[in-house]
């Protein structure tokens, strides 16, 4: 395969995960959530893999396996369970006005290309075109962590946050060293496994994941 | 200049708009009554339906001003003209240079303008009712449509559909850009002929039609006209799609040859589009009114990104 149409499909997955990041801003239910948040691994472990053929970098096979067991298996199956658990597979949440949650989405995406496109210049990998998108996809995660309430929400935010920054690692320069891969993949199952048990105890509290709730732990000091 | 077959070239090609255009409804109407299990009118019904509001006398309530007689002529004729601008058949028709996309665009929502306000004209209740929520629809599909018209225009530099369908035919383009522009534009032809998640074809259910609220008012040959306008402007949105995204076949220089074979591809394209259409449909519900801002909200994104990525991964 020509290098030419390596980069192609790269910049299709590359696109992809991107309006995936759009996806799960605008979702409303929990399960498509979470297979939005699926499909954007797969994605990601796809460009991965491709990356490591066209750049023939052995590592990066690892690193897109080791993303397809985590991102497309497991913590979406532990978060299914989780769900199942707790009966909230019928949440819809009420969210604030999706086109204007979509606008600023694009107005980050916007700023990512502007602060990507210097870095970009010093680069000759052939990723170098995705950086702009791998900022992106961090931004979008960070923008559905602040406009959700649901907790499982915020938290598959937070996952595609993580996803956002293991694509830039990729794509700026083929990856991080085993090592800190392999210690980033831990740190995030370990991390899907403690908000397990927060949900379970934010539930027992409020009886509701919906987090605005949690103003209520404000102390009422006038009275 | 002297070669007349050009000019005959747009002739037949408005003419046939004009005269497949009705077809192209009844087919879409015919698989949609199979896939709900109804038998339904073949494909020639609306032709009878055409003929038979034509020979009906046209009623105008009595405080009706100008505009609501003059708006079905202006609505067929500017449809008419839209179908000799869009190479159908071929490319660098004489009438070519006189508009490009966005003038096309703007011609349609002259179309629309006159429209709404012939339908707050006689000043009934479901006119004025039907217009307001016509132009809330166009305000936000009308960005939306020229973003995914830039983006194309972007990968091909140019506005002229002449020159679109030229540089298209020089290579595919498997660019998430052009992906991401043809979602956007399929959601927004979708809203823009009033098919089902925005608007319902086939209802009078009074609180939810749009389209048909505003031209309760009509009858006889002005109805005729207006419907026949509609189901062109389906068709033309098709061929539209197809000359932005898909033009393989149209005739790059007016020849006898490539004509026919151009003809042969531009139906079997348009009855493809006239089956997945209800297919589409069918696996959709209707949007509540409020819910349709972000599905063109959706189109809007799409097209924005197509535009973004084509200067993030394509430079």
């Amino acid at each position: 395969m020509s290098p030419v149409f390596l980069a192609q499909v790269i910049d299709l997955l590359s696109a992809l995960v991107l309006l995936l990041g759009f996806g799960l801003l605008a979702q409303r239910r929990i399960y498509a959530l979470l297979h939005l948040f699926a499909w954007q691994g797969l994605f990601l472990a796809a460009n991965t893999a491709i990356v490591a053929y066209g750049a023939g970098v052995r590592h990066l096979y690892f690193s897109a396996l080791m993303t397809l067991a985590m991102k497309v298996a497991l913590i979406p199956y532990i978060l299914h369970v989780l769900i199942r658990r707790m009966k909230i597979e019928r949440d819809v949440e009420t969210m604030v006005n999706v086109p204007l949650t979509l606008l600023i989405g694009i107005a980050l995406v916007v700023l990512s290309y502007n602060v990507m496109s210097p870095i970009q210049e010093f680069s000759t990998l052939m990723t170098r075109s995705t950086l702009a998108i791998a900022l992106a996809t961090v931004m979008l995660g960070l923008l559905m962590m602040i406009t959700r309430r649901h907790a499982v929400a915020q938290v598959i935010g937070f996952l595609a946050m993580e996803n956002g920054l293991f694509f830039a690692a990729t794509s700026a320069t083929y990856g991080m060293p085993m090592v800190v891969e392999l210690g980033v993949a831990l740190d995030i199952l370990i991390a899907a496994l403690i908000f397990g048990v927060f949900f379970f105890q934010i539930r027992t509290t409020f009886e509701s994941l919906d987090l605005s709730k949690m103003a209520r732990l404000k102390e009422d000091v006038g009275e | 200049m002297n070669d007349p077959l050009p000019y005959v070239l747009t002739i037949v090609q408005a003419a046939a708009l004009l005269l497949l255009a009705p077809f192209m409804v009844g087919w879409v109407r015919l698989v949609k009554a199979r896939l709900q299990n109804r038998r339904g009118a073949g494909p020639l019904q609306p032709y009878r339906d055409i003929r038979k509001l034509f020979a009906k006398e046209a009623v105008v309530a009595a405080n009706a001003s100008w505009i609501f007689r003059f708006t079905p002529y202006l609505v067929f004729g500017v449809t008419v003209l839209a179908g000799a601008i869009v190479p159908i058949l071929a490319v660098d028709l004489p009438l070519a240079p006189v508009a490009d996309v966005i003038a096309l665009v703007a011609i349609f929502a002259l179309a629309r303008f006159f429209i709404a306000l012939a339908g707050l004209d006689v000043g009934t209740a479901f006119g004025g009712m039907g217009s307001s929520r016509e132009m809330t629809i166009a305000s936000l599909a009308e960005p939306a449509m020229l973003m995914a018209i830039f983006a194309t225009s972007l990968i091909t530099h140019s506005t002229s559909l002449s020159t679109i369908v030229a540089e298209i035919h020089k290579g595919v383009l498997l660019k998430p850009s052009f992906a991401f522009a043809l979602i956007a534009f399929v959601l927004i032809a979708l809203a823009e002929n009033g098919r089902i998640p925005v608007d319902n074809p086939a209802t009078h259910l009074e609180l939810t039609m749009i389209h048909e609220a505003m031209i309760l008012e009509y009858s006889g040959r002005h109805l005729a006209m207006i419907e026949w306008a509609g189901m062109m402007k389906l068709m033309l949105f098709s061929l539209l799609g197809i000359a932005l995204f898909a033009p393989w076949g149209i005739a790059g220089t007016p020849g006898g040859g490539s004509v026919v074979l151009a003809f042969g591809v531009m139906a079997a394209k348009l009855l493809a589009i006239a089956t997945g259409l209800p297919v589409l449909e069918m696996g959709l519900a209707k949007l509540r009114f409020f819910r349709v801002s972000e599905f063109l909200g959706v189109a809007f994104l799409l097209a924005t990104l197509a535009i973004l990525s084509h200067f993030i991964l394509e430079r």
